[in-house]
């Protein structure tokens, strides 16, 4: 059975990081460390992948202790997520070396905003003054890119570290963003709940909106129809497409391929427009709902299918074209490597663990939404680990999504769906579900997002949510950057930057 | 060079708007529109009591009251059309930007036409002088990474926003136009400022999307300053979550004063007058 096994009960503290430690020596792959407010103190949960289902370690930190024993000594992926919580939750990670502020520089004295601790957070003061991750010795010095970009980009500084002749070292900042959305979630309505889920990482609307649900639903015990499943996977693909177009986009701007660039965005907005005409919403929103979706693609079935037969035909021919482009391949090979080691010691996930070796991809090794109904090949992963490998990758990702949507629209138009069927009830309008008592419990949803695996970590008290994490794989992912930069930072920056293919709104929060 | 003809091909995509009505077709949510003097009835009510960003109220007594939707919140979220239709609808009419912040709530509040003459003419002053090309700098104030999308896609070959004129720069010192996004986020607060500060005069600001109006579903986020425009003297303000690219140069156009704001339906300039930024 492929899926999450029911929450474990806490162990100590001592020995919590040795048992995540150990579970990862064993093979596990390291999804994340996350905390919430408890009764007493604070729960800390680690969520491993083991073979094809979820696990998680949990402790609670009383509040009488100052933190718990930091596993990033062992556990190099664990730091970024010691040090969010350090800066949400003023929870130490003792003996970690490097705790600068990640998501929030909260200035001295401000409270820590704890979300879910069920208080509203106070307003907060924040100082941003540029620290240093790594200690600084004699002629190394730093160069700031950012927060504002030269062109339209999300804000992000990224600090180049330059010790002498050694490899420079890229920093990223991403605390500029931080918009405290996850303490958004806490207290509203599993209903309102999706519309948060839908904004956390905009461009991944859909895949937030889906692992948001399908906690839950699993949390209501209800079963989406398989019909609504279909319409879930339709523009779930569609968002998978887009955005790796949107990563090849970037990399023919930074090579100057003006015409593959205004091409590649000309099939962009195509596809944005084909979205749109299916519900309005050029980002897929307001589709996916708790218990199903709103409604059916606005499009029958025939029209949809000659639109993307056109478009995905002008996508291969301009793609393959491009590939043999070779000034183009030049300066993505070798650029921005990530070692399949690392890769798989990172539990790096999405295109950029696929480029470096990994397999793993939850669509089809944790079904959800019903993948598992659909024909799929499972995409051979790439071991050169260079941004050309994660754009390869990309490219046979987006011609599977369009496999996939075909054979969706297709299944959908051979099932007699009643109107009912669009959503399952999994609260009745009184605030009970169909079980006869409010919905409570905990749960973790999951999507494989264009950018990777997807986590949502949902608590959902007598019908309104207690605490919502979502873990997104850009977060996850960018923690690898600097590790993807050898000497020459400045010509390959902008390869391996559109290569990562992240969101920072996904990483800052 | 095989890319050639292809390049060539892109000609015809392009969009011919200003000058032709043009938009994303019927069904595109472009925003929200009040029936003018539907009844505030249960199902009204209950539209009132779904949205989740606080987006319409009733003025005067509840019952015979009349129903208003601030588009500088709405989030598109479809509720209270799904709920009450027969008083709320989507239009795909994306001229929606406005001057003015209490000009995005529909229909229409009453209002000061001194102040409205005042403000219009201010800023077609101090544009007058920006027709000939703009140069439009985007700051990021804490988006959802969407409206950056957008914001780009002004550059695909379908809008094409060069064969207007307008251009997109790195440096502010250039910059004639700020563009931003996002519900300020409290680290952007300083940088948004130092942008402002070093653009020459003339200069001219949009508040693009919701999140930037209003602060959108994050309007309490206590890193979020409700929207952008206590940080910077907001021009024009572009509803939309996102705005999407029409709506987006509809508010360019708006800003330097080739446009006028449409409050309610299109107006559109009589066709012989230069409705765009030429180059040159
Ligand atoms: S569509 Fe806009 S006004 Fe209507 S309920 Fe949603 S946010 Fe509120």
């Amino acid at each position: 059975m492929n899926g999450h096994e029911d929450t474990p009960a806490a162990v100590s503290v001592d020995t919590f990081s040795e048992r995540v430690v150990a579970r990862v020596a064993r093979g596990a792959r390291f999804c994340g460390l996350f905390a919430s407010a408890d009764s007493g103190g604070n729960r800390l949960t680690a969520v491993l992948a083991e073979g094809n289902s979820l696990r998680s370690e949990v402790t609670v930190v009383p509040d009488t202790t100052e933190g718990f024993p930091t596993l990033s000594t062992e556990l190099p992926s664990a730091s970024w997520y010691e040090r969010e919580i350090h800066d949400l939750f003023g929870l130490k990670p003792l003996d970690n070396a490097s705790l600068d502020p990640l998501v929030l520089p909260l200035k001295a004295g401000s409270k820590y905003p704890c979300p879910g601790s069920g208080e509203p957070a106070s307003p907060i003061e924040i100082d941003p003054t540029p620290s240093r991750t790594r200690l600084l010795g004699e002629g190394v010095f730093t160069i700031p890119y950012g927060p504002v970009r030269s062109g339209v980009f999300e804000s992000v500084e990224y600090v180049v570290e330059t010790p002498g002749e050694d490899i420079p070292y890229v920093v990223p900042r991403v605390f500029y963003k931080h918009r405290g959305i996850e303490a958004r979630f806490d207290g509203t309505s599993v209903d309102d709940g999706v519309l948060v889920a839908e904004r956390y990482e905009g461009v991944a609307s859909v895949a937030h909106a889906i692992a948001y649900c399908t906690a839950i639903e699993t949390i209501a015990g209800v079963e989406v129809k398989e019909a609504a499943n279909f319409v879930r996977i339709v523009h779930a693909e569609l968002e998978r497409i887009v955005n790796h177009l949107e990563s090849v986009v970037r990399n023919t701007e930074a090579a100057g391929q003006a015409v593959a660039y205004a091409r590649l965005t000309l099939h962009k907005e195509r596809l944005q427009r084909l979205r749109a005409r299916l519900c309005g919403s050029r980002f897929g929103r307001s589709v996916v709902v708790p218990g199903g979706v709103t409604g059916p693609p606005r499009l029958d079935s025939n029209t949809l299918l000659a639109g993307l037969d056109g478009i995905e035909k002008d996508i291969r021919s301009d793609l393959s074209l491009l590939m043999s482009t070779p000034s183009f391949i030049d300066r993505l090979r070798a650029t921005g490597v990530i070692p399949p080691d690392l890769a798989r010691q990172h539990g790096a996930v999405g295109p950029v663990g696929r480029g470096s070796g990994q397999v793993e991809d939850v669509r089809f090794t944790r079904p959800y939404s019903g993948y598992q109904l659909l024909g799929h090949q499972l995409i051979e992963p790439r071991i050169d680990g260079d941004a050309l490998a994660r754009q390869r990758v990309r490219l046979d990702e987006i011609a599977g999504a369009f496999h996939l949507v075909r054979q969706a629209i297709d299944r959908l138009s051979e099932l007699a769906v009643d109107d009912a069927d669009w959503r399952v009830p999994v609260e009745l309008a009184n605030g009970e579900s169909i079980s006869g008592k409010s919905i409570s419990g905990e749960a973790i949803g999951w999507a494989e997002a264009p950018q990777g695996e997807l986590l949502y970590l949902v608590t959902v008290d007598d019908g309104v949510l207690k605490r919502v994490k979502p873990r997104s794989a850009s977060f996850h992912n960018l923690a690898l950057f600097s590790a993807a930069f050898p000497k020459e930072v400045l010509t390959d920056f902008a390869f391996i930057e559109a290569s990562f293919g992240v969101s920072i709104a996904g990483v800052a929060g | 060079m095989p890319w050639i003809p292809r390049g060539l091909h892109d000609g015809v995509v392009t969009t011919r708007y200003p000058r032709r009505a043009d938009g994303y077709g019927e069904g595109f949510h472009a925003a929200v529109d009040v029936e003018p003097g539907a009844a505030v009835d249960d199902r009204a009510y209950a539209a009132v009591t779904a949205c989740p960003t606080d987006s319409i109220s009733i003025a005067g007594s509840t019952t015979g009251g009349r129903l208003h939707l601030d588009r500088g919140r709405c989030i598109l979220c479809r509720r209270c059309v799904d709920i009450c239709p027969r008083a709320f609808r989507f239009t795909s009419d994306f001229e929606v930007s406005t001057q003015q912040r209490n000009h995005l709530i529909v229909p229409d509040l009453e209002e000061d036409d001194a102040t409205l003459a005042r403000t219009r003419d201010e800023l077609a002053r101090r544009v007058r002088i920006l027709r000939r090309s703009l140069h439009v700098r985007h700051v990021d104030a804490g988006s959802d990474g969407a409206d950056e999308w957008e914001v780009a896609a002004l550059m695909n070959p379908i809008y094409d926003v060069q064969r207007l004129g307008i251009y997109f720069t790195a440096s502010p010192r250039h910059a004639d136009l700020l563009l931003v996004t996002g519900v300020g986020s409290l680290g952007m607060i300083d940088s948004l400022a130092e942008t402002f500060e070093v653009m020459p005069e003339p200069k001219v600001v949009i508040a693009a999307g919701v999140d930037a109006i209003s602060g959108g579903i994050l309007r309490d986020g206590y890193a979020s300053s409700a929207g952008v425009t206590d940080l910077v003297p907001v021009d024009v303000l572009v509803p939309g979550n996102p705005a999407s690219p029409f709506g987006l140069l509809h508010g360019i156009l708006l800003a330097v004063g080739l446009l006028k704001e449409s409050r309610g339906h299109a107006v559109r300039p009589s066709t012989n007058s230069k409705a765009s930024v030429e180059p040159k």
